[in-house]
């Protein structure tokens, strides 16, 4: 796959074309937009005149945020076109390592100068670079070497666990083999010794002279070594593999299974392990993409103490999924009318509107393009731009606040609207729009760097209508024609609830019309400008200014100085950003310092965690002008966002706060010092910040969804039910992962959390034996109390920790006392963590422990955990396919696991188990037959059933049947499986298939084999039956003992189970009765000819099979007979209730 | 991979195409079969419902059993060890000076008695213990090719056979050691009639081999008339003292479709064994075929059975449908009806105390 993709590649004077395996150190490398680096390059030059290049790492640790690499510093290499001819360098790394965050070296200028460089620096094989036309780059390393590579760990052989223990089981009948062996050699070399001289049936050799009696003896071993040779199932290994691929027949088309929207099943990729499904004890989970959706969805926001919910956003994607096309369509359609109709109401010499005009026009011809990218944005093309985080529905209520207000003010006074103290809503709105990182950006990066190069001076042409004016109302024309050539199609497209009624928009309230207008003009615009899209190093921030943008405030353009918005009405204003106070996860909150353009006020808005915002607003003593009302706002916020909370909405507070001119000036010195201090400089510029976010004014709070996927919860429920641990495996940061956690029902209300987040060794140590302590306890007095009253409900403790700590955690000397307390906990939760960390934890757990693992991903960061565990499951349709490629199975979303393990699993694994149990019993038995024999015949190795038969007989007689009873048996049907979880547990304790259960089954093999051998002899015994004569209802016997047998475990006889039985028995009888009759002397000794003929015609052979089938299976029946009513298992019990329900179904 | 990405493709250019119905779609069937769903007999096994099975069983085997049991005992059966391992044995010189070159025959007399006449048609079997006719290479050692009259491997007998295949060149016919170890006795049996003469009961030597074998298995090169002929040119086997096409005057008989031959060459399965011998017809249905009284069985001894220690035999048994007496499969019927009708009524127990619990839902749900 990789070496099919081309990349740039220089050579000679200018870039090639070249293949990625055929990249080398040394090369320089020049990607654009949308590409994915081949090699880690050092970063030379960008097409971005700040040396700025962005790249995407999802491929590499699952963050999708955006990440900024900067050139060499020092490197003068950004001021002209690169010349590679011209880089005369020596450059210096470090020997490759896996280490994703650590990189160093440096540059030796011609002038002997050193110039160091690092992470930053540094490109890695695998991103994809955004937002930036080209970036040209030194490879340092490439192939293998490169950090992604060196993540890579390789495929694992996975063989199931039921065939490692049945490997064990196999050696035992190796073993036993061996024993018989040697017991055949040892009684035939006794035997001889015994014999007084020679007998005239010892048949010496072919030079006339008998062997001595040890080398007889000797030689016999091999001799038994073929006769039972047939005690090793050979065959088990074809029927398992045979087995195995009917079951993942019937996994594949389970219709289940299938998700319509891809419209992909689930793929099978391993073939050999489909029943360690249905044993998983540990789930390691990737959040991101798995869990959820990755797709952050605003969702619910209260302003001003009144909570609005954004009901239509709540519908689910599936459902949306049809409507999705036909909706853009009606927004797309109906942009163009008001446009027109506020043309008409006289914003003719408006630049702005005529920009809009202007823009109104590109709909129509990126129609294809718009749609495009609303299925391109799931295949990565664009960041987070996917058509539901944009999709935001306005709440009506909010709407009406939000335009009302602005209107009225716009009215009032054109450019001063939105700085009104007192309308917190439009401040609401200008902080979601305002107070992030977010960078605005075209999908086609040229395009965007055009604008970009252009925007200050085109600001500067729009601040000055009148050169505009010109070319805008040339363009007019055309566009007012192709506006009118729409209009029958928007008639018929009038979408009640959201057109505005022409009435109103023409005549009526001026405000109002004015309001909707500029708004709808607006999303003209957003849809106009089909590949905008913002880009942000987190998506909730996305998800935020999507949300602004659809109440009207758009985020147009942000610059470290400046940021430009468009507000509901039109007017475009660029803000002056003083400050950034960036996010750290110590203060929890961000704020930005802006200057309004036209008030000149200093505002800061702030967001971040609901507890820290709400501890530094403003007491009501110092709040003047909302007395009493504030109180209210902040109680009632605080409800909301309490109550987002147990939503499982991710909840953010805004705030702001009106500077004055010199309490800026005074900090902004105090900051400066700060930025200027060489110690402790983190901990000034923290406390220059706690400075200024005080006495803040709440502004409202917003619910983000990071959706989860369809049914998480109920299948996270149904597979804790199931007794199967859960652990979460992020990259993002604890609070993100705390706030799934809880809302898919990893963690739950009344859990005990225990957070670990430490990078001092030490300080881990410590807080992991007490936290185990502690967890000791309380298992010490929960015990007891479990004992008074079951009813009791068990502490559940979960586990928070991050990556650092991780790392410390999984040192060798702590590791031990981890996994204590892991193993202890019901759900853990991993934050921070890399691939290799990820798959660290899971090759831990699984090699510590010894429990089943099964690491479900979707990202290339999770190839690793996938391939480290037992079990990889990848989910398709996400990111790319390199999960699915390393996965055993691939499903289409989450909720798939559900079915997969508790149907699929369990059976799977009762079947295959079942199976190989009843394959070793049946060889055996069969086997056995003949060792007997050996006692009878002075241990010379004689057979006394006809070699073709004895072949047959494992080959074509008995081996259907199980093969069948493997691939079809149903012992409780799905419904149940389903819901009841527990039955899933007994897979996880081995209860199908287990040492124990191997040595009931080799005993009951024993048994039944002295049976059909003994009956048959005692029955024979003294008279004149000959050897074939004797073999031939023995063989039978053990034909219909191990038919029988086979029925006694059958759970569910459908119509093949008969078929098949059927089958068996009459081949049996066909195949034997047509050798016989044909056999004259063509198989010497044994010469069947007419022996079964001869027995069937007397009714002691009928007599002797009814009775040794009888006492064969009698135990074997009667136990589980016994055990079915005295001690029913809950698989029986379940098979009990299946039956009750029926009736009561059917009613 | 491939398939994906050419969904994707195809979403990308054609929504409506993909709308109209002639899409690719890989949603796997709804039927029965392939979802698992197919009607099925799901019999639990617990006491209420295989109840009437043990039940059953115990009824129809205990008379089964009866049956057997009653039919074993009414057989006959009169065995007589002629070894002469004891030196009280009149065979106990024979037994001793045995050479298998000897020409001069060894003949004992064994007197008995029978004390219970037998009725019906009698078989006359021998016996020997602890001859190993089922060891693996004495088993092989034949060519049925040969038996079956092929010329070719009549002059070319096959490697098995070694090393009893050739005799100083000449081929051996019939070849291999169960040919060479035939048992060789001459067995006559006399009634001594009340008044002291000593009657010779006529044996027939017909009908003892199975037909399948006279009829199929077992034919002689060229035509049975003129057997010298045919063997021209092989030897007989070590151990035999005349050729195999002197085994018997009758031309039916003779050759390798002789059924004394027959019989032997069907290998015993276990080291005790008897072998039909030969057949005491019944006369007419007024006098039992042996009536209760004295008998002498003379024994032309020839073979040795000293140096395995075996022992010789020979039984007059008469036979029922079910074979020769054993009684074992009666008692086995028997004891087996009683264990499941005893079965039967524990689980009848357990049913009416534990049975009610399961059928009430007592799962937690």
């Amino acid at each position: 796959m990789e070496s099919d993709s081309r990349t740039g590649k220089r050579k000679g004077a200018g870039f090639f074309e070249r293949r990625w395996k055929d990249v080398r150190v040394g090369d320089f490398v020049k990607v654009v937009s949308n590409e994915i680096i081949p090699a880690d390059l050092l970063l030379l030059h960008t097409s971005d005149p700040n040396g700025v290049c962005h790249i995407e790492t999802a491929s590499l640790d699952g963050e999708t945020n955006l990440k900024q690499r900067h050139i060499v510093s020092g490197l003068n290499t950004q001021d002209s076109q690169f010349e590679p001819e011209h880089f005369s360098y020596t450059v210096a790394v470090e020997k490759p390592n896996n280490n994703l965050n650590h990189f160093k070296g440096y540059i030796e200028k011609t002038d002997m100068k050193r110039l160091g460089f690092g992470t930053e620096n540094l490109l890695p094989r695998g991103c994809t670079v955004r937002n930036t036309e080209f970036t040209t780059g030194f490879v340092v390393y490439a192939g293998h070497e490169t950090k992604s590579m060196m993540n890579n760990n390789g495929p694992r052989y996975k063989r199931s666990k039921l065939e490692c223990k049945m490997n064990i089981d196999v050696l035992y009948c190796v073993l036993l083999l061996f024993f018989m062996c040697l017991i055949g050699a040892l009684g035939h070399y006794i035997w001889l010794e015994s014999l007084p001289s020679m007998p005239l049936f010892l048949t010496p050799g072919s030079q006339g002279h008998l062997d001595p009696p040890l080398l007889s003896g000797f030689y016999m071993f091999f001799t038994m070594i073929i006769l039972l040779q047939i005690l090793i199932p050979i065959s088990l290994y074809v029927s398992i593999e045979l087995v195995k691929m009917g079951q993942i027949y019937f996994i594949i088309n389970d219709v289940d299974l299938y998700d319509e929207e891809t419209d992909s099943r689930v793929q099978c990729r391993a073939l050999n392990i489909p029943e360690d499904l249905g044993q998983i004890q540990y789930i390691f989970s990737d959040k991101t993409g798995t869990l959820t959706e990755n797709k952050m969805v605003f969702r619910r926001c209260s302003v001003m103490g009144t909570e609005y919910s954004h009901n239509d956003n709540a519908v689910r994607p599936s459902v949306l999924g049809e409507a999705n096309d036909t909706e853009e369509e009606v927004i797309f359609h109906r942009s163009p009318q008001p446009s027109q109709t506020g043309w008409n109401l006289g914003d003719d010499h408006d630049p702005e509107a005529a920009q809009h005009r202007h823009h109104g026009r590109r709909p129509h011809s990126s129609v294809g393009r718009y749609k495009n990218k609303e299925t391109g944005s799931s295949q990565g093309e664009a960041a987070f731009s996917s058509p539901l985080e944009t999709e935001v529905v306005p709440d009506r209520k909010l709407l009406q606040c939000v335009l009302s207000s602005g209107g009225g003010d716009w009215v009032g006074g054109r450019w001063i609207g939105c700085s009104e103290a007192t309308d917190l809503y439009l401040d609401f709105f200008l902080a979601l729009a305002v107070c992030n990182t977010v960078v605005v950006s075209t999908a086609n990066t040229a395009q965007a760097q055009r604008q970009r190069g252009s925007e200050r001076s085109s600001h500067s042409v729009f601040q000055s209508p009148g050169d505009l004016l010109q070319t805008a109302l040339t363009k007019m024309h055309s566009v007012y024609h192709t506006l009118h050539s729409w209009q029958p199609m928007i008639e018929e497209d009038v979408d009640p609830d959201h057109t505005p009624d022409p009435a109103t928009s023409h005549g009526g309230h001026h405000s109002t019309a004015g309001g909707q207008t500029s708004h709808n003009s607006t999303q003209a615009q957003s849809t106009s400008t089909p590949k905008q899209c913002f880009e942000a190093e987190s998506p909730d921030e996305a998800a935020l200014v999507h949300a602004a943008k659809a109440y009207g405030f758009t985020l147009l353009t942000r610059t470290p100085e400046s940021v430009t918005l468009r507000l509901p009405h039109g007017e475009e204003l660029t803000y002056q950003v003083l400050d950034t106070l960036n996010f750290d996860p110590t203060r929890k909150r961000m704020s930005v310092v802006l200057r309004h353009p036209i008030s000149r006020e200093i505002v800061m808005y702030t967001k971040g965690a609901d507890y820290t915002i709400m501890e530094l607003l403003q007491t009501p003593s110092e709040a003047n002008s909302l007395k009493g009302n504030h109180q209210n706002v902040a109680a009632s916020t605080q409800r909301h966002i309490d109550w987002y909370a147990k939503e499982g909405l991710r909840t953010l507070c805004f705030a702001k706060k009106v500077l004055s001119e010199r309490a800026y000036k005074d900090w902004s010195l105090r900051r400066q010092e700060a930025l200027a201090a060489i110690s402790n400089r983190e901990e000034l510029l923290m406390e220059t910040a706690g400075h200024l976010e005080i006495q803040l004014t709440l502004l409202g709070a917003t619910g983000i969804e990071d959706r989860l996927q369809d049914c998480v919860p109920d299948t996270i429920t149904a597979l804790k039910e199931a007794g199967i641990q859960v652990w979460m495996l992020t990259g993002d940061k604890p609070e993100t992962a705390v706030n799934i956690g809880y809302a898919c029902r990893l963690l739950d209300e009344g859990d005990l959390v225990i957070q670990m987040s430490t990078k001092d060794k030490v300080v881990c140590k410590s807080t992991l034996d007490c936290a185990l302590e502690e967890v000791r306890q309380f298992e010490h007095s929960g015990g007891p109390g479990g004992m008074g009253g079951p009813e009791e409900p068990r502490l559940s403790i979960g586990l928070v920790i991050d990556g650092h700590t991780l790392g410390l955690a999984l040192q060798s000397d702590l590791v031990a006392s981890f996994l204590e307390l892991a193993r202890r906990c019901r759900s853990v939760l991993c934050c921070r963590v890399t691939p290799l960390q990820k798959s660290a934890v899971v090759t831990l757990v699984r090699e510590r422990l010894k429990v089943m693992t099964l690491a479900i991903g979707d990202g290339a960061n999770d190839v690793n955990m996938i391939q480290a565990a037992d079990v990889g499951i990848g989910i398709s349709g996400q990111e790319g396919m390199q999960a699915v490629m390393a996965s055993d199975f691939s499903i289409a979303c989450f909720k798939h696991l559900k079915k997969l393990l508790l149907v699929h699993g369990h059976w799977c694994y009762n079947r295959l188990a079942k199976m190989a149990i009843y394959f070793f019993y049946k060889n055996v038995t069969y086997v056995n037959l003949l060792f007997w024999y050996q006692f009878f015949c002075g241990f010379s190795g004689t057979s006394m059933i006809d070699i073709w038969l004895l072949i047959f007989f494992n080959l074509f007689f008995t081996s259907v049947p199980p093969i069948m009873f493997g691939v079809m048996d149903r012992d409780v049907s799905a419904e149940m499986l389903l819901g009841l979880p527990e039955l899933y547990r007994t897979g996880q304790g081995s209860e199908g298939y287990d040492h124990l259960i191997f040595w009931i089954a080799m005993l009951d093999a024993f048994y039944q084999s002295l049976v059909c051998f003994f009956i048959p002899y005692w029955t024979y015994q003294g008279t004149d039956v000959d050897i074939y004569t004797f073999g031939t209802p023995m063989n039978t016997v053990a034909f219909f003992n191990i038919m029988f047998h086979l029925a006694i475990e059958i759970k569910s006889w459908t119509v093949v189970h008969w078929v098949t039985m059927l089958a068996s028995v009459i081949v049996y009888f066909v195949v034997t009765l047509v050798y016989s009759a044909v056999c004259i002397s063509c198989n010497p000794p044994s010469n069947p000819y007419w022996i079964i003929q001869q027995q069937m015609a007397k009714p002691m052979f009928y007599l002797v099979c009814v009775i040794t089938t009888v006492i064969a299976l009698l135990p074997r029946f009667t136990y589980r007979v016994l055990s079915n009513t005295l001690v029913p298992s809950p698989l029986v019990r379940a098979r009990h209730l299946e039956r009750l329900d029926t009736p009561i179904r059917d009613q | 991979m491939m398939a994906s990405s050419y969904n994707a493709k195809e979403e990308d250019g054609h929504v409506a195409v993909a709308g109209g119905g002639t899409i690719k779609n890989k949603k796997p069937d709804n039927t029965a079969f392939k979802q698992q769903r197919l009607p099925a007999w799901q019999p639990i096994l617990t006491a209420g419902t295989v109840l009437p099975a043990f039940f059953v069983i115990g009824l129809i085997f205990i008379p089964i059993g009866i049956g057997l049991y009653v039919t074993s005992n009414n057989i006959k059966e009169f065995e007589i060890d002629y070894t002469g391992t004891d030196i009280s044995s009149p065979c106990f010189n024979c037994s001793q000076s045995f050479s298998w070159n000897s020409t001069r025959p060894c003949i004992c007399v064994l007197p008995f008695t029978l004390e219970q006449p037998f009725e019906s048609k009698v078989y006359m079997y021998y016996g020997l213990s602890n001859f190993y006719q089922n060891h693996r290479r004495y088993v092989k050692s034949r060519d049925d090719s040969q038996l079956n009259g092929d010329i070719n491997s009549l002059k070319n007998p096959t490697k098995e056979c070694e090393p009893y295949a050739r005799n100083e060149k000449v081929p051996i016919a019939p070849c291999g050691a169960i040919a060479n170890s035939m048992f060789n006795d001459t067995l006559d049996l006399y009634y001594i009639d009340p008044n002291g003469t000593r009657i010779q009961i006529p044996l027939t030597k017909t009908g003892i081999a199975w037909q399948s074998d006279m009829n199929v298995k077992f034919r002689n090169p060229g035509s049975n008339t003129n057997l010298t002929a045919a063997f021209q040119g092989t030897s007989k086997p070590i151990n035999w003292h005349k050729p195999v096409y002197e085994l018997d005057t009758n031309p039916q008989n003779n050759g390798f479709i002789n059924e004394d031959f027959i019989v032997w060459m069907r290998t015993a399965a276990l080291p005790t064994f008897r072998k039909l011998y030969r057949i005491i017809d019944k006369k007419n249905h007024m006098t039992p075929t042996l009536p209760r009284g004295n008998y002498t069985l003379e024994v032309t001894y020839n073979y040795p059975v000293r140096s395995f220690e075996g022992k010789k035999r020979v039984i007059l048994s008469t036979i029922s449908w079910m074979g020769g007496k054993n009684p074992f499969l009666g008692i086995a019927y028997i004891t087996v009806g009683s264990v499941c009708f005893f079965l039967g009524v524990v689980l009848l127990i357990i049913h009416h105390k534990y049975g009610s619990r399961n059928n009430s839902a007592d799962i937690p749900n």
